[in-house]
C-alpha cells in the first residue's frame, strides 16, 4: 500500500476494501514503520493526552507571551461566556476557547502538540476535543478522528511542505482547517466521500493565505486566525455532510495550493517583509520590540 | 536523502512552543552539539544568525539553544528556564547576534568550552518543522540531523583510515545508511560522519580509540522525534 500518495488512492483503496479512511492511514503507518497498529494508536492517543492538558493549562492562564504582544485573550472569552453573553452555541463557543488556550499556551512557552505546526497548533485539537466532548464520544473515536487529520495532512505533504516559508499559511492554519474539517466528518460517521469532500472544501477557501507575523513572531495575526480557522473548519465539514461536494478534485486543490504558494512572494512567506508585518503599527511594534532586546 | 513521511509529521512533536523551527529545531540543535560536545561545559557562547538573531528572543531561541545543550528533549517544561537551571550548574552562557545573509537565515555557531577538552565550535541549522542540522564541527563540514546513529570521527588524514572504520564496522555487521568526509588539507586532519541503521556498540568506539591519531570520537544516538 506504499504507493497511495493522493486522495483518489486512499479513497478508492478504503472503498475497496469496505474501510474508513482512518483505518487504512493506520494500516499504512503500521506498514511503512513496521509497528503495529496498537502501538500507533497509543502514540496518538499520547499526542491528544498533550492536547487536552495544553488546553486545560491554558484555559487557566492569562499570562502573557514574552514579547508581551498576547496571552489574555482568551480570558477575555471565557469572562464573556460567564456573564452569558455569545453569538454562539456551545459547540462553537468551546471551539474558540481550546483553540484560544492552545495557541496562547503556545505563545507563553508552554507546551503543545504541533498539528501540523506550532503556529497552528489550535485548530485540530479545539475542534477534535470539543466535538468529541458534544458528542460524548469514547477515546478511540478521539484517536479515530487524530488519524483522519492525520492523513489529510500527511497527503497534502507529500506535494507540499507544511511551512508558512514554504508556502506561506495556506499550508499551516489553513492545512490545519482541513486536518480538523476531516476529522469532524469522522466524528459525525460521515462516508469517506465526505471526509475527503470536507478536506477540499475547505482547503479550497483558504487558498492564499499569507504569512506575514509581526515581528516575525507565531502571535500577530497567527493567535487569532486559529480561533478563526477552528470555526472555519466547521463548515467545511457541515457542507460535507449535507453531501455537498467540491467541484475541484481534492488532489487538484492541493496542486493548486501547491502553484498559488510557489507563485506567492516570499516577502509575504514568513519574512516579515509585507503584509501586517509592514503596517505602521507592525513596524512601530517591531522597532519597540528589538530596542527592548538590545538593551537586554 | 528524502526521509519517507509519517503521520507523526503532521500531528506532534509535542513541544515547548512556539515555534518548532525557531524554538524546537533551537532546542534539537542544542543537544546534538552538547553531546558532540560530550562533557559538560564550563562556558558557551552561542552566535546566532539572521532570523535566528532577529526573532530569536521573542520565540525563545535562546532558552532552547541553551536548555538543548544542557540535554533537554523538545518537550521538556524546563526550557522555558533554562537561564537559572545552567546558573545552578555554573555554566556560564552567553549570546552574540549577528548577521551573515551568506548563511542559513536560521543558524547558529556554539562554542563549548571547558578545561579537559578545551574548546569545540559546532554549527547548526533549523531547517523548518522541526528538522535540523549539524553542518560544522571545528571547521569541518557535517551534516548530522538525528535521523540515525551517527559516529563522528576527526582523525589524521592518511591512507586506510577510512578502511579502518569501516572494516570495523563491517566486522559487527552494521550496515551504513550515508557517509559524510572532509578535510582541511592534505596529510593534516579530517573528518567522517557516518550515519548507520541500528545502534554503534561501545566495543566498536572502545576499538576505534585503539586506532592511532584518531583525535575525536563521538557516537550520537537518533534523536527521540
Amino acid at each position: 500500500m506504499n504507493d497511495l500518495k493522493n486522495f483518489a488512492d486512499i479513497l478508492e483503496t478504503a472503498e475497496n476494501r469496505g474501510k474508513k479512511i482512518y483505518e487504512i492511514c493506520q494500516m499504512l503507518e503500521a506498514e511503512n514503520t513496521e509497528r503495529p497498529v496498537a502501538e500507533i494508536r497509543e502514540r496518538v492517543k499520547n499526542i491528544i493526552a498533550a492536547m487536552k492538558s495544553a488546553i486545560r493549562a491554558g484555559l487557566e492562564s492569562e499570562e502573557k507571551s514574552t514579547s508581551g504582544m498576547c496571552g489574555d485573550d482568551c480570558a477575555k472569552l471565557i469572562n464573556m461566556y460567564k456573564n452569558g453573553k455569545s453569538l454562539f452555541g456551545e459547540l462553537h463557543k468551546k471551539i474558540l476557547k481550546y483553540s484560544l488556550a492552545t495557541v496562547e499556551q503556545n505563545a507563553r512557552m508552554g507546551k503543545i502538540a504541533a498539528c501540523p505546526t506550532a503556529g497552528s497548533c489550535g485548530i485540530v485539537p479545539s475542534v477534535i476535543i470539543a466535538v468529541a466532548e458534544e458528542l460524548k464520544v469514547s477515546d478511540e473515536r478521539e484517536i479515530d478522528a487524530l488519524v483522519t487529520a492525520g492523513l489529510v495532512g500527511k497527503i497534502v505533504s507529500n506535494k507540499l511542505a507544511l511551512a508558512g516559508a514554504v508556502a506561506g499559511c495556506q499550508s499551516e492554519c489553513g492545512v490545519a482547517a482541513a486536518m480538523a474539517a476531516a476529522a469532524v466528518v469522522e466524528l459525525y460517521n460521515g462516508t469517506n466521500e465526505q471526509i475527503i469532500n470536507a478536506a477540499a472544501l475547505t482547503l479550497k477557501n483558504i487558498m492564499g493565505l499569507v504569512c506575514d507575523p509581526v515581528a516575525g513572531l507565531v502571535e500577530i495575526p497567527c493567535v487569532k486566525r486559529n480561533a478563526f480557522l477552528a470555526i472555519y473548519a466547521l463548515v467545511g465539514a457541515e457542507l460535507a455532510l449535507a453531501g455537498i461536494k467540491s467541484v475541484i478534485p481534492v488532489d487538484e486543490v492541493v496542486d493548486a495550493i501547491k502553484q498559488v504558494g510557489e507563485m506567492m512572494s516570499p516577502k509575504l512567506k514568513e519574512s516579515s517583509e509585507a503584509g501586517l508585518a509592514t503596517t505602521p503599527t507592525g513596524l512601530q511594534i517591531t522597532e519597540e520590540l528589538s530596542r527592548q532586546w538590545n538593551a537586554q | 536523502m528524502e526521509k519517507a513521511k509519517t503521520l507523526f509529521d503532521v500531528i506532534g512533536p509535542v513541544m515547548i512552543g512556539p515555534s518548532s523551527s525557531h524554538t524546537a529545531g533551537a532546542v534539537r540543535i542544542g543537544y546534538l552539539a552538547g553531546k558532540i560536545f560530550g562533557e559538560k561545559p564550563d562556558k558557551v557562547t552561542f552566535r546566532l544568525y539572521n532570523s535566528f538573531a532577529k526573532t530569536g528572543k521573542g520565540h525563545g531561541t535562546d532558552k532552547g539553544l541553551l536548555g538543548g545543550v544542557l540535554g533537554y528533549d523538545v518537550d521538556n517544561e524546563n526550557i522555558k528556564t533554562a537561564y537559572e537551571e545552567a546558573d545552578k550548574l555554573a555554566i556560564v552562557y552567553s549570546f552574540e547576534y549577528r548577521d551573515d545573509y551568506t548563511r542559513h537565515p536560521n543558524s547558529v555557531d556554539i562554542i563549548l568550552e571547558n578545561k579537559h577538552i578545551g574548546k569545540m565550535e559546532i554549527g547548526g541549522i533549523s531547517v523548518g518543522a522541526g528538522e535540523v542540522a549539524i553542518t560544522k564541527i571545528n571547521g569541518y563540514k557535517f551534516n548530522i540531523n538525528g535521523d540515525y546513529d551517527t559516529l563522528i570521527l576527526i582523525y589524521k588524514d592518511k591512507p586506510g583510515m577510512i578502511y579502518r572504520v569501516t572494516a570495523l564496522l563491517q566486522g559487527q555487521n552494521i550496515n551504513i545508511a550515508s557517509m559524510h568526509c572532509d578535510r582541511k588539507a592534505k596529510g593534516k586532519q579530517a573528518s567522517m560522519g557516518i550515519c548507520v541503521d541500528g545502534s554503534i556498540s561501545d566495543y566498536i568506539i572502545n576499538e576505534l580509540s585503539k586506532i592511532e591519531e584518531v583525535y575525536l570520537i563521538r557516537n550520537i544516538e537518533v534523536l527521540k522525534k
